[in-house]
């Protein structure tokens, strides 16, 4: 099966924070929850007037890639309307591919609510066979302080 | 105005899917969904400057706006969006809405539960009676229009000449510090009303057009249009144009995204910035940088120019700005060594006491480097283009007599005839005073002053609620300055509910026009255009005998009868014709000769009109009124340089509060305060507190950032907050956060253009108390659409 991900060139990417509005308006997510989250790093000075200052969208545990726009064959929305056009859709080899020869790009293969993705627990009978064996114990007449198993002398304190 | 006969075909995002709505008539039904799909071309509501973003709105069989998407058949926006619209369904149906007519009796101004709903003709009826009663006793010109910035409303000058037939059409800021000061540099010099970056926008091949080259070097002077579309420039645009190769130099106090991406960023003290302007004017003259051809042709008085320039060494400039010297010589030179280079110029010069010069310095820069009107240098339009609805209907509906008795108009001429506007600081002090003649009815069009546009704010309160017998409200939700002041509100139509038309950028360059096109009806919500006609054919008729609908109108005001809005919006967006080079054609001059619009038919570097109007031909450098050479003694107790009024993606000015996908990605006003200045005061990363001055003060939370410098604080603007009590006296707590507080009146320039909104003075102290917005109040309170 294709992998599909997100290629963001971050070179470009201004904050402007159209992927987070327009992935909520999509998937009518409330306040407080978000499909993609615009992370800020900086400003700090690299050097003197030099800053480090870099935007950075990353799809959260939300992001389904639009599916449902996947589906008919169209671009997920926060690709639809950045603003900087810094977001490309595809087949992960694909977007590889654009990677090469081009810095300060990331590429992200995200994850719809991995816990469900993971689906309910059920246990493998094939693990865990060994059976306890019948023995007979007889009382342990050591154990009569019980004490911490401590490498100084101070054990009877405790 | 000169238009291409069809919309262009844009051209594709490498980014759009295959599967896509290219080539989409102006309206279809959308084949997955069913939907209704019409496509516009939007100016506002909600605010907005004229960038006439293409929208693609979905609507169902019941006529609900479901879905609103960018139109990738824009040739300038190609589908992309900012959140504000992007947010548009939780603005049109937001549960605060205002969707019918309410009235209030005057002695309940100030109680939000006393509102009562009535019909348009009540409505209109009242509007009639109020204004036959009081313009009868006091003359039409007791009549007052406050408007505020961006929206269509703010520049609905018909309001005024042809609805009210009043000279008093007011932008309540004070100085009119905001664009006009820079486009009256720039018809004073040049005859033209506005110098764009080239953006290739009115080209059918955009940045591939065989006429456009791509500007080398782009200067952002005072000016980060990436979250504004400031002046109705689409500000991804800059972003367009590094991927193409543009280069950046940053004039700003102030660290943004683009600055620190500039290969120079001169980080200023706040309002030096025409020292600085006048240092690189003397180093291109100095060093022979400038385009000698274009400057011995085509422009008048350089040599005097050159003189004062002589007088303003970089290395005295880089002692009054506080930046370095090598890095003024460095700017000067690249900028003037790029081939094609382009000045992108900000609100920030015309927020200072000598803008109207800060305006002057950057036109005599794109003059000298002739870059005027050149492919990638800075576009402009013909002696056609510029804001058609200036002076529209003024001889008729105003006429000499009573323009006379416009509020400033003998004492700034250069201002009150230029815009044709009341002079905003006159204004106040008229309505405190009854002086020049007493102003008692008022009507506000796209403006909150109270939160946003007025400095002083309670002084503006005051004044109104002393002065004003009767105000109308015309928007789309309750604002403080509706809430304080005013006895009947009209309900405004958004974007998804009209029609019109979107010149971008006002129209003053080359560009593209937008359609607005209805997808919608909401309530009993009128558009500006819609209110102008509706109510104007019932105070004064006569002015409106030659338009049966309001297309009529729109068709004479928006397209000079030469179009038609019904043939036009099918287009949905036509791009304008481009003509370089016009001074050697003659299209830039009313009489057809060659050269530019001026007295002397060439840019003039030595201004006549400044001289006309009492000012100095020649750019001067002025200190800002207050700071630490002006007011040494203020500097100990307020020591810090105070900004304000930085863009944010989540706002327009001080709309989009109740929007809860917004208000969450700013849901406080932030105070940007220098790390080391936190450390020393005690402040940490999100603490509330007080920023004050000799002016006043507010509380905003603390942002400890490198975006601003130890000398400066920056604070937001705009803010108050619809989700608290909107009764007087906390009028949703809008003058507690309000930094124009601070910002006092009355210091402008000789001229009577700027204000000190960007170059104020104040100190800072951190509060133990926190006044954080609950964002879960705003989610219950309007996250539920209506």
């Amino acid at each position: 099966m294709t992998t599909y991900g997100l290629l963001i060139d971050y070179e470009y990417c201004t904050g402007c924070q159209s992927c987070e509005v327009t992935c909520k308006e999509e998937h009518e997510y409330p306040v407080g929850k978000w499909g993609i989250r615009v992370l800020d790093d900086g400003p700090w000075e690299i050097e003197p007037k030099r800053f480090n200052w870099n935007k950075i969208p990353v799809p959260t545990d939300l992001c389904d890639l639009c599916a449902d726009r996947a589906s008919v064959g169209r671009e997920p929305m926060c690709v639809h309307h950045c603003l900087a056009n810094v977001i490309t859709y595809g087949a992960v080899e694909e977007l590889a591919g654009k990677m090469n020869g081009k810095s300060k790009q990331v590429l992200f293969v995200p994850q719809f609510k991995p816990y469900e993705a993971k689906g309910p627990f059920t246990h493998d009978p094939s693990k865990g066979l060994r059976k306890a064996k019948h023995v007979e114990v007889v009382e342990n007449a050591s154990a009569e302080r019980m004490a911490a198993h401590r490498g100084d002398a101070r054990v009877d304190e405790v | 105005m000169s238009l291409k006969s069809k919309a262009t075909p844009a051209i594709k995002l490498d980014t759009l899917s295959s599967v896509n709505d290219l080539g989409k008539p102006w309206r279809y039904v959308d084949e997955d969904t069913g939907s209704t799909v019409t496509r516009t071309s939007v100016w506002s509501p909600p605010g907005c400057h004229p960038v006439g973003c293409g929208l693609k709105l979905h609507v169902n069989d019941e006529g609900k706006l479901i879905r609103v998407e960018g139109d990738e058949n824009h040739p300038v926006t190609q589908g992309r969006l900012c959140p504000r619209c992007i947010a548009l369904k939780d603005y049109v149906y937001n549960p605060d809405r205002i969707i019918h007519p309410m009235k209030r009796a005057k002695e309940d101004r100030g109680q939000a539960d006393k509102w009562e709903q009535i019909t348009w003709d009540e409505a209109l009826d009242i509007i009639e009676e109020r204004y036959r009663t009081i313009t009868g006793e006091y003359g039409r010109e007791s009549m007052v229009i406050f408007t505020g910035t961006g929206r269509e409303g703010g520049t609905m000058a018909p309001f005024a000449t042809m609805t009210f037939c009043t000279p008093n059409f007011c932008y309540s800021q004070s100085g009119y510090a905001c664009y006009t000061p820079r486009l009256a540099a720039c018809a004073y010099i040049t005859g033209i009303p506005y110098p764009e970056l080239d953006y290739a926008a009115g080209l059918p091949g955009r940045y591939d057009d065989p006429e456009y080259e791509v500007p080398e070097v782009i200067v952002l002077w005072g000016k980060e249009p990436l979250p504004s579309n400031p002046d109705g420039l689409f500000g991804h645009a800059v972003i367009d144009l590094m991927r193409r190769g543009s280069r950046l130099i940053s004039i700003d106090p102030r660290a943004n995204w683009l600055s620190t991406r500039a290969d120079y960023h001169l980080r200023l003290r706040p309002g030096t910035d025409v020292a600085l302007g006048l240092a690189m004017i003397n180093i291109i003259i100095t060093e022979g940088l400038y385009d000698h051809d274009f400057v011995e042709y085509w422009t008048y008085g350089f040599e005097a120019l050159a003189e004062r320039a002589a007088e303003m060494s970089p290395e005295r400039a880089a002692e009054i700005c506080g930046i370095d010297v090598e890095d003024i010589y460095g700017a000067a030179r690249m900028y003037a060594n790029a081939k094609p280079a382009s000045i992108l110029w900000g609100l920030a010069v015309d927020q200072k006491t000598n803008g109207m010069q800060n305006g002057q310095v950057i036109v005599d820069l794109m003059s000298i480097t002739g870059n005027i009107d050149r492919p990638g240098g800075q576009v402009v339009g013909d002696i056609n283009s510029g804001l058609n609805e200036g002076g529209f209907g003024f001889d008729k509906g105003v006429g000499p007599e009573l323009a006379q008795k416009m509020i400033g108009i003998k004492e700034y001429p250069g201002y009150c005839n230029l815009i044709l506007n009341s002079h905003a600081d006159l204004t106040l002090q008229c309505m405190e005073t009854d002086e020049p003649y007493p102003l008692r009815m008022g009507m506000y069009t796209g403006n909150n002053l109270l939160a946003c546009t007025s400095a002083e704010p309670k002084r503006w309160h005051d004044a109104i609620l002393r002065s004003l017998d009767f105000c109308i409200a015309f928007d789309c939700f309750m604002t403080p300055s509706a809430q304080a002041t005013c006895d009947i509100f009209l309900p405004l139509a958004t974007v998804a509910e009209r029609e019109g038309t979107t010149w971008a950028e006002y129209g003053a360059a080359p560009l593209y026009c937008g359609f607005m096109n209805q997808a919608i009806d909401e309530g009993e919500c009128r558009s500006d255009l819609e209110l102008a006609f509706l109510l104007g054919k019932r105070l004064n008729p006569h002015m409106w005998e030659e338009y049966e609908t309001v297309q009529d109108f729109i068709n004479h005001l928006r397209l000079g009868r030469q179009f038609d809005f019904e043939e036009l919006r099918k287009e949905v967006v036509i791009q304008q014709n481009v003509q370089y080079f016009k001074y050697e054609t003659g299209d830039l001059r009313r009489d057809g000769q060659l050269g530019f619009n001026t007295p002397s038919g060439r840019i003039e570097l030595y201004s006549s009109a400044f001289a006309q109007f009492g000012d100095d031909p020649l750019p001067y450098y002025e200190e800002p009124h207050f700071g630490p050479v002006s007011t040494p003694e203020l500097m100990e107790e307020y020591p810090f340089v105070l900004t304000t009024g930085a863009r944010t993606y989540a706002f327009f000015h001080s709309e989009h509060r109740q929007i809860a996908y917004l208000r969450e990605l700013n849901p406080d006003p932030r105070v940007e305060v220098n790390p080391a200045v936190a450390a020393r005061l005690g402040i940490a990363d999100g603490q509330w507190c007080e920023v004050f001055n000799h002016v006043g003060s507010c509380v905003q939370k603390a942002k400890v950032t490198d975006t601003v410098d130890e000398r400066t604080i920056h604070a937001q603007h705009g803010w108050w907050f619809p989700e608290e009590d909107g009764s007087e006296p906390n009028l949703y707590g809008t003058f507690r956060s309000n930094i124009n507080n601070l910002i006092p009146n009355f210091h402008f320039g000789k001229i009577g253009f700027g204000a000190p909104f960007k170059s104020m003075i104040c100190n800072i102290r951190p509060l133990k108390e926190s006044y954080d917005t609950d964002m879960s109040v705003v989610w219950d309170k309007f996250g539920k659409l209506v």
